[in-house]
């Protein structure tokens, strides 16, 4: 789940790492009294908004919410903006980047800064980024600090402020289970203060049962989405029209494959995982049915999910809904036997091969299309 | 000889009493493995399936002589289970456990590293050397004991590609699940190199999927050490990006991950790779 800059900066703050004076808005007449010049950002999850127009400087309480008026429900960069963030413009002296990310190849939490800041870090020369992994059972000490900034150059109370803000960088990505934590820039102002101008944070998707805090805070998810999400299931919206039920997110992407080399384009990904219960089965074709797919396809492979599970899940759905749409099943593994027997009492007929029934679905697809 | 499991393991099940400890402790004896003992706080003395439970992993083992264990606990129970196997004397811990929290891993990871304990996982199917062990969930009836050793990011469609070998005639020496997060205990370069090492291992199929760099990694690694034939399907080319497909380490972010450059990767260190999973098998028949 990523965070807005603003929620980050909100668990900056808490953690006593230097931010910006501000507060975030979801309408216009709610900025107040502007005195000193102000930042106007549009809250969008992506990088890369200033060149997209989506952040807007003013020096009076009139052109700050104009220009907060206009950035409100325009879309920067594909996202609808809700809230603005306004700030205190910080007079800048310089900008550095600072991150700490987990990392896939080492297994472990890597920090990353350079004095480079204020530009995307892929574009820094690899000799100008600092690269630490940190032992996650003993965590940051002092000395990671003093090894960045011996390595950045950065000197002096400069050099003190950048490893505490590091400091409270770890703890912040330990507490809050994240994935990713992000400033850039970190910015060094002309009195002399390093502030977290920018915050990224994304928190890890199964971490949040011990983080209550978030529930209901992830604005990226479509509304069905988002219904999946409560009910544990996993459901991608995609742009075709097919829609997919498979078990296991691989089987679920290979069925994507095959799909798409008969000409066939998904238009839902909706993995059942591990389940062993028809509830869960006759809730996600609930799910898939409010997606409105021209045809849906399912794609089993029974293990830990029975196939005679997602049968019964599937005739109890049916029994209870009224579905028009074409139904194509590839059934295989563990009581399979059963599974086409119970299909077949409600008129499905399920083929065993992967090709053939993506050939099949692909198919029928078109002729609901009328050879669109 | 296989990898990892075999004739030799002796099995430690962890959260036995539970509803899919008790389903696969029955799945994996059917199988041949030697299931010694199970734990389960709070229900030492009992029995399930003739297999002893005990309280705790330490005890299991000083009872048994166990040297492997496999974990079905909940996610939010996961991290104490899983270091307290890693602390009890086995090698092999196997973690099916799906949604473990990343930070978790990365703990239960550096302390592994630590005792020299071999982790598989975690949210993987397992493991299975067919005619000698399997420490998973895998459905039994898909494997038939030979030389082609499978390695795989993903669980149903590892038994989707070794049924269709199965099918071809073409058994497996061992088929490593080794799970679709993005911090996990095996890798497939550990299992590249374990599979060129095994005497009965003759070639090897590489299961992969769209998401950070271990595709690229191991073609790296085939490169410099593997002189076994490699072949290989990667899952996800018609996936978007920026959208996590299913798995939580299945995702292209910020165009890196994707399955054009891990195909183009492995591709240019010899191996085959299969646009669709039945295929795999059809480029292993061709060659032998």
């Amino acid at each position: 789940m990523k965070l807005f800059e603003y929620m980050a900066k909100e668990i900056f703050r808490m953690h006593g790492l230097p931010v910006p004076d501000g507060y975030v808005v979801e309408s216009a007449e709610d900025i107040r009294d502007v005195r000193n010049p102000v930042v106007v950002k549009s809250q969008v999850p992506i990088g890369g908004r200033g060149k997209a127009g989506g952040i807007k400087f003013a020096e009076s309480t009139e052109t700050a919410r104009e220009e907060a008026k206009g950035l409100l429900g325009s879309e920067v960069r594909g996202y609808r903006v809700k809230h603005i963030l306004v700030e205190e413009k910080l007079d800048i002296n310089d900008e550095f980047y600072i991150s700490i990310m987990m990392d896939r190849s080492t297994r472990m939490p890597l920090l990353i800064a350079s004095a480079d800041g204020g530009v995307e870090i892929e574009s820094v020369p690899e000799n100008r980024i600092f690269k630490r992994t940190i032992d996650p059972t003993i965590g940051y000490n002092p000395y990671i600090g003093r090894e960045l900034t011996k390595f950045t150059g950065l000197t002096g109370d400069t050099a003190k402020q950048v490893s505490f803000i590091a400091g409270k960088m770890y703890e912040i990505f330990r507490s809050e289970d994240a994935e990713l934590v992000e400033i850039n820039p970190l910015v060094l102002t002309e009195d002399g203060r390093v502030i977290a101008a920018d915050g990224k944070m994304t928190i890890n998707d199964d971490s949040l049962f011990r983080h209550p805090e978030y529930k209901g805070r992830d604005e990226e998810l479509t509304p069905i989405e988002r219904k999946a999400r409560e009910k544990g299931i996993a459901f991608i919206q995609l742009d075709g029209d097919i829609g997919v039920i498979a078990n296991g997110a691989g089987l679920t992407m290979a069925t994507l494959d095959s799909l798409s080399l008969h000409g066939g384009k998904a238009g839902v990904f909706l993995d059942l995982g591990g389940t062993d219960s028809p509830e869960m089965v006759k809730s996600a074709f609930e799910l898939m049915m409010e997606a409105d797919p021209k045809v849906i396809f399912i794609n089993i492979f029974g293990g830990i999910t029975k196939s005679d599970t997602v049968a019964t899940g599937l005739r109890e759905a049916l029994s209870s809904m009224d579905v028009k749409v074409p139904i194509i099943a590839r059934i295989k593994g563990v009581n399979e036997e059963r599974a086409i027997e119970i299909l077949s009492s409600v008129g499905i007929t399920a083929v065993s091969s992967l090709a053939e029934a993506a050939e099949i679905a692909v198919r029928r697809r078109n002729e609901a299309a009328g050879g669109d | 000889m296989a990898i990892i499991v075999n004739e030799n393991t002796r099995l430690i099940v962890q959260g036995i009493t539970g509803h899919q400890g008790q389903y696969h402790t029955g799945a994996m004896k059917e199988f041949g493995t030697n299931v010694v003992g199970g734990v389960t706080p709070g229900k030492g003395g009992m029995e399930v399936l003739g297999v002893p439970v005990f309280d705790t992993m330490r005890e299991a083992v000083s009872a048994t002589g166990a040297n492997a264990s496999i974990i079905y606990v909940p996610a939010r129970f996961l991290k104490d289970a899983a270091f307290e196997a890693i602390d009890s004397g086995v090698k092999t811990v196997v973690i099916i456990t799906e949604h473990v929290p990343v930070h978790d891993a990365m703990e239960i990871l550096a302390f592994s590293h630590r005792k020299g304990v071999r982790v598989i996982g975690p949210n993987c199917p397992g493991i299975a050397s067919p005619g000698k062990a399997k420490v998973g969930i895998m459905p039994n009836a898909i494997f038939k004991e030979g030389s082609t050793g499978v390695v795989s990011r993903s669980g149903t469609l590892t038994y989707e590609i070794v049924n269709s070998l199965t099918e071809a005639g073409i058994g497996q020496s061992t088929a490593v699940g080794i799970g679709g997060d993005p911090i996990i205990g095996t890798t497939f370069i550990n299992a590249l190199r374990m599979f060129q090492d095994d005497p009965q291992t003759e070639r090897i199929v590489m299961v992969g999927e769209i998401g950070g760099t271990a595709e690229e990694e191991a073609a790296e690694f085939i490169r410099e050490y593997v002189t076994k034939p490699v072949y290989s399907y990667i899952a996800g080319r018609t996936a978007p990006p920026g959208k996590r497909m299913g798995h939580a380490g299945a995702i292209i972010a910020k165009g890196r991950g994707t399955a054009e450059s891990k195909i183009k990767a492995l591709e240019s260190v010899g191996v085959k790779v299969a646009k669709v999973p039945v295929e795999i098998a059809d480029l292993i028949k061709k060659d032998i």
